[in-house]
């Protein structure tokens, strides 16, 4: 895996909002079906990484980068928004439904992609809701308005809403913020099973979920990554102190 | 015990103005029907309602409205048929497409069309656009309905604009990105996501435009020719009922059964817009669904 070659790759990249830098000079490899974690404490610059590999933060007019940005070994900026962003999906904090029905919700991927015949959409929306472990709780009301479900169940229709559109990367900023413990297992346990397929990047404040669920986790710290490697590594012998001080929660 | 009374004070106040709001409305409509019953003990409802000649002078008068009616449904489908696309689309393209320093003049613009008194586009109809359509079209008369149709759409426009533009400004920013996120392109987020999530505000904004369309009179009456009979198209002059209201109130004598009728065309614009309203409403609440 070590050996691999980076499916994502970012090289002296800086991230400003006006004039405000906040993240400074990230040079971070992503290798293919890994789970990356990357922890840090707040503003640490976090989002606007994963934001950025995905072009959402284009859509703040104050938001400026530079650097690079390789995807499969292209330059990013040579390929268009809506095939990036379908190549590179994302989750977020809080699940970000659409006001139209489950069914809805999942069918619109592949139908803004030119997906036409309602079979293969019938198909698409049970495969998805099945990866995402969410298919038994709802097969019986796809009709159902997406709002109505719970919190947790939204999340993972956030989640099979992106498997829908075939993603090669999965970035979740915080997915189980607003979650109980049982949801959250319920999507750690889909993003285990979805390593087969696809490159993860999971943003999370909880260390301990970071520790759980990822191969390798990243540190930030202002804008830095102070430290990368091994998940067992980072966490049981980190290199750096401000590491240390953070994981065992002596940070601030 | 001072903030109780000031609460009670201000409680009071609110149902006041609640009551007087409702017992305005009754009030005018009984007024309405009153005067306007009045005609119908001396002229059959039926020739009033489905006859097609409106000539209140001749002996014995005649007040059929469908000529009125037939006017006001040609403008006022006319000036929907302009405005509404028109409309809708100006606003999706000042909230989605336009960069931030063209948004800026486009909203003040509209803000500036909303001021121009209706007075000045009947005149601009009557001296400019009136005569534009005349020998454009080759009819024979420049004061027709589509006059009309065309300055009243221009006097919906800002209301559908700037409510639909505020509607789809108000859209959460998360289904945006959810959309974007997701592969989508501007023009699919707009048309799949956006504008079925603005609806109830658009309709809102459009059910304001067409009530500004309906209840106006002073354009209509200036640039659609004043003609009391049934128009065989749009391009025709003709009347509607608005407009016979106000040109023929001066004239008809208090009590005069002539006076009446106006008062029953009166009742009739009433029935229209309150039928209206409640059409916007249920479609509102069934988009809010
Ligand atoms: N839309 C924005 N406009 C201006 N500044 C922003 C914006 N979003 C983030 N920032 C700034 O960028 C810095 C990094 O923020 P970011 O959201 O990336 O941090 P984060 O690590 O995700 O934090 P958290 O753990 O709280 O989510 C912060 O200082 C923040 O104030
Ligand atoms: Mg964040």
């Amino acid at each position: 895996m070590v050996n691999a070659e980076p499916i994502l790759k970012t090289e002296n990249l800086q991230c400003f909002y006006g004039s405000q830098r906040v993240i400074h000079d990230l040079n971070i490899e992503v290798l293919p079906n890994e789970i990356l974690g990357v922890i840090g404490p707040a503003n640490s610059g976090k989002t606007t990484f994963l934001r950025a590999l995905n072009r959402l933060n284009a859509l703040n007019p104050s938001y400026r980068q530079s650097g690079t940005i390789t995807f499969e070994g292209q330059d990013l900026r040579k390929i268009p928004d809506n095939l990036l962003r379908k190549k590179i999906g994302s989750i977020f904090a809080l699940p970000q439904v659409l006001p139209i029905s489950i069914y809805q919700n999942i069918a619109y991927g592949p139908k803004v992609h030119g997906v036409a015949s309602k079979s293969k959409v019938d198909q698409i929306v049970e495969e998805s809701l099945q990866k995402a472990y969410l298919w038994d709780e709802v097969k019986d009301r796809l009709d159902l308005q997406a709002n109505r479900l719970s919190g947790g169940q939204q999340q993972r229709l956030c989640i099979a809403r992106t498997l829908a559109v075939e993603p090669e990367v999965i970035l979740y900023d915080e997915p189980c913020s607003g979650l109980d413990p049982i949801s959250t297992a319920k999507v750690e346990d889909a993003m285990q099973k979805l390593k087969e397929h696809y490159t993860q990047i999971l943003v999370t404040n909880n260390t301990k979920q970071a520790a759980r669920v990822s191969d390798r986790t990243a540190f930030f710290l202002m804008g830095e990554l102070v430290e990368m490697t091994d998940t067992n590594t980072l966490f049981t012998s980190p290199r750096d102190s401000r590491t240390n001080d953070y994981i065992t929660g002596r940070f601030g | 015990m001072r903030r109780k009374l000031s609460e009670i004070f201000i409680e009071g106040c609110i149902r006041l103005s609640g009551v007087l709001c409702i017992s305005f409305v009754v009030l005018i409509f009984l007024f309405l029907l009153k005067d306007a019953l009045a005609l119908f003990g001396g002229y059959s409802a039926g020739k009033f309602l489905f006859g097609s000649q409106w000539l209140p002078v001749s002996e014995p008068p005649h007040f059929g409205i469908v000529p009125l009616v037939i006017g006001s449904l040609y403008v006022t489908l006319g000036a929907i048929l302009i405005c509404v696309p028109i409309g809708v689309g100006a606003a999706m393209f000042i909230a989605e497409v336009a960069p931030q320093s063209l948004k800026t003049i486009l909203k003040s613009l509209v803000e500036i069309l909303a001021a121009i008194p209706s007075v000045v586009l009947g005149f601009i109809g009557i001296v400019w656009l009136g005569p534009f359509l005349k020998t454009t079209l080759g009819l024979s008369t420049g004061m027709c309905g589509l006059t009309g149709s065309l300055l009243l759409a221009f006097m919906a426009l800002p209301t559908i604009i700037s409510i639909s533009e505020d509607a789809l400004a108000g859209v959460p920013k998360a289904y945006r990105e959810a959309a974007f996120g997701l592969g989508a392109t501007r023009w699919q987020t707009l048309w799949r996501i956006l504008l079925p999530a603005a609806s109830s505000g658009i309709i809102a904004g459009v059910m304001l435009g067409i009530g500004r369309v309906i209840g106006e009179t002073m354009v209509v009456m200036m640039v659609t020719g004043n003609a009391p009979v049934i128009p065989a198209s749009i391009l025709q002059p003709l009347r509607t009922l608005t407009a016979t209201v106000a040109s023929e109130m001066g004239e008809a004598v208090s009590g005069s059964e002539h006076y009446f009728a106006l008062f029953a065309v009166g009742l009739i614009l009433f029935i229209i817009t309150f039928l209206i309203n409640l059409v916007a409403d249920m479609s509102l609440r069934k988009a809010r669904r």
